[in-house]
């Protein structure tokens, strides 16, 4: 990545008295006893920028004391963090902006770290809009790759603007701590090393339920729903225009069934009433990483493309050889998919059930 | 009640392009429209008008071409319309603008008392999603974002009951007004105007407020009240390499489709044993 250009007219020398935040931390996002992966991610990656710093790890875990916050504050360690805070009160169960922000804010500012990461999710988002407005620092959204500039120790957020078209790169430089959120599966997993441990920080707020305005009333789970699952699929069948007509989606289906995966489709799809958002990749949908991604029909129009093009395979098939999307996948296949498509359901079909019979 | 519903006129992200030679973006002849998620939000508010009955204010920080934001807006149905424009808030970053912002609605609310505050969950252009909670933060309101339904109001008690998508589900928050609802897209289906809410709104003599207008700080407003730079504009890199056209050994699907399973299959080894194994174990 190339040096920055400094911008006119503006101080952008760091203030004495932030000089002393250090470190970089990670705000692990746990619903009810569970992780978002986006946590790892980052925690994996706010390793890679903190090697290059020199400086430590902190992974932030808030919620109710139980075993299973217990357990995930030992992942923290296992997937690379060096100090864990762990921040229990009986009002944190379930997330709620402002018991989180105020928490936050006090965490913040007692143990001073230069930067602060969160996935950018429901939760991550609302947070750390809240969270960068109380300390009037700035923020960075929906971050795809994040860097150190080291002539000045700073990070270099990077994200897509203007529906993807353009990528930019933002700092924030006289100020502390640097935020940013960053999209779920455009960072790696890390490897768990199981012999890492570290120390934690353990942290009683003593918040009071009645001080908290919002109540949470109950919560409908998505596993209890019938909704799509894309974010975490690793084979995803893809539909775009060039399906024609919404009954032509059930190749697409029955693709996706033979291969124990989930279907997406393009935001075009999505406004003509085909299909639920919850379907939708791509940048004002869900980004998703894969290990088979099949593009059946889509141009590969540069909104669609941010939300899958990290996918590990991609295999495109479009009638038009000059189609954007073969610019960017990794296999290519000319031709019409209201044929391909049932042909490579047969495929698929025969291939593995060859096996099942030969196991 | 009284309903502040923040809009922002944005590019119709959907019809720009990108200068082939020069790698700038090209703006002309792009058509400004009302950011999309914010219609979701002027939406539900126009309906708890209709339900319980609300003075709706429509609020735009921008260039004064964003007057036309303001009348379509109130062409489907806002009381009123404030444009938040000065020359000094050229440059603000999302803390900024939440600040310039908030500033306005306080003056609105010395008028008349701001219940509820409305933001789109995101602009398109920007995409940051950081807006509605710097105003919620900053007047101290209860944050709501990506609410998928409001399910009750209760004017007299000042209770307000919504479900909020979350990762893994939906949550049911009951709470106090005031407070600043963002809305999730596809939750209501935009109404059209009707005949005499647009002669009012062509006609409608809309507020032009600055920076002196609303008492904002200069130093919190623009670039001096903007903690991120940007250091660095540019154009996603194409991959470089074009893809592996499969080749079949028949020009039908059939053939198409095999070498299409074994190209796949050779290229990730890894995952043709997880497929092979699962189809094994009858899964």
């Amino acid at each position: 990545m190339s040096e920055p250009s400094k911008p006119q007219g503006r101080k952008f020398q760091l203030p004495e008295h932030l000089k002393e935040y250090k470190g970089i931390w990670v705000i692990v996002e746990q619903e009810r006893g569970s992780v978002h992966s986006v946590s790892w991610e980052l925690v994996g990656e706010a390793r890679k920028l903190a090697d290059k710093l020199g400086v430590e790890v902190g992974a932030v875990v808030l919620g109710a004391d139980s075993p299973e916050l217990n357990a995930i504050c030992g992942d923290a360690f296992t997937y690379g963090a060096d100090v864990v805070y762990k921040v229990t009160d009986p009002v944190l169960a379930d997330y709620r902006t402002d018991p989180y922000t105020r928490v936050m804010t006090d965490v913040v500012n007692t143990y001073k770290p230069e930067i602060v990461l969160l996935g950018a999710t429901t939760l991550g988002r609302d947070l750390a809009g809240a969270i960068a407005t109380t300390l009037a620092t700035g923020l960075t959204a929906d971050c795809t790759e994040l860097d150190i500039y080291m002539d000045n120790r700073s990070l270099a957020a990077t994200r897509p603007t203007f529906g993807g078209t353009l990528l930019c790169t933002i700092q924030t430089l006289a100020y502390r701590p640097q935020m940013a959120t960053v999209r779920p599966r455009v960072m790696s997993m890390p490897d768990r090393d199981d012999s890492r441990t570290g120390r934690v920080v353990e942290v009683f707020p003593a918040l009071r339920e009645d001080d908290v305005i919002t109540k949470v009333l109950s919560f409908i789970a998505d596993r209890e729903q019938n909704e799509a699952q894309l974010a975490f699929a690793d084979i995803i069948v893809a539909g775009g225009k060039g399906l024609g007509k919404p009954e032509n989606l059930k190749l697409v289906f029955d693709l996706a069934k033979v291969l124990g995966g989930e279907v997406g489709v393009t935001r075009p799809l999505v406004q003509a009433g085909w299909t639920g958002f919850d379907r939708q990749v791509g940048q004002t949908g869900k980004t998703v990483r894969p290990k088979l991604y099949i593009a059946a029909g889509i141009s590969g129009a540069i909104q669609h493309r941010v939300g899958m093009e990290k996918s590990d395979l991609i295999l495109a098939i479009n009638t038009d050889p000059n189609a954007p999307i073969f610019d960017f996948a990794h296999l290519g296949l000319v031709g019409d998919a209201l044929t391909i498509l049932p042909a490579l359901t047969d495929a698929f079909g025969k291939r593995l059930s060859v096996n099942r019979l030969a196991g | 009640m009284h309903i502040v519903v923040c809009i922002k006129q944005v590019p119709d992200s959907a019809q720009i392009r990108i200068h082939p030679v020069t790698n700038t973006i090209m703006r002309q002849g792009v058509p400004a429209i009302i950011n999309p998620f914010d219609l979701f939000s002027l939406e539900e508010a126009l309906r708890i008008k209709d339900k319980v009955g609300a003075r709706v204010t429509v609020l735009t920080m921008g260039p004064p071409m964003a007057e036309t934001s303001l009348r379509k807006a109130l062409s489907l149905g806002a009381d009123d319309a404030v444009l938040l424009t000065d020359r000094k808030f050229a440059g603000s970053d999302t803390l900024a603008t939440s600040y310039a912002l908030t500033s306005a609605i306080k003056k609105l609310s010395e008028e008349e008392t701001v219940d509820l505050v409305f933001c789109g969950k995101q602009t398109v252009d920007g995409d940051t999603a950081q807006v509605g909670p710097g105003i919620a933060t900053r007047l101290g309101f209860q944050q709501l974002t990506y609410i998928t339904k409001i399910e009750s109001i209760d004017q007299g008690a000042r209770e307000i009951v919504v479900h909020r998508r979350s990762e893994g589900g939906v949550q049911v928050l009951k709470t106090a007004l005031p407070c600043m609802i963002t809305m999730l897209e596809g939750t209501n289906t935009i109404r059209f105007g009707k005949m005499d809410d647009m002669f009012r709104a062509a006609r409608y003599g809309l507020k032009t407020w600055n920076k002196d207008t609303t008492g904002a700080e200069e130093t919190k407003v623009g670039l001096k009240g903007s903690p991120t730079v940007v250091s660095k504009v540019f154009v996603p890199k194409p991959r470089a390499q074009k893809a592996t056209m499969v080749e079949a050994e028949a020009p039908t699907a059939e053939a198409q489709a095999a070498a299409a399973v074994e190209a796949i299959f050779g290229a990730q080894p890894k995952l043709a044993d997880e497929l092979l194994a699962r189809a094994a174990a009858g899964l």
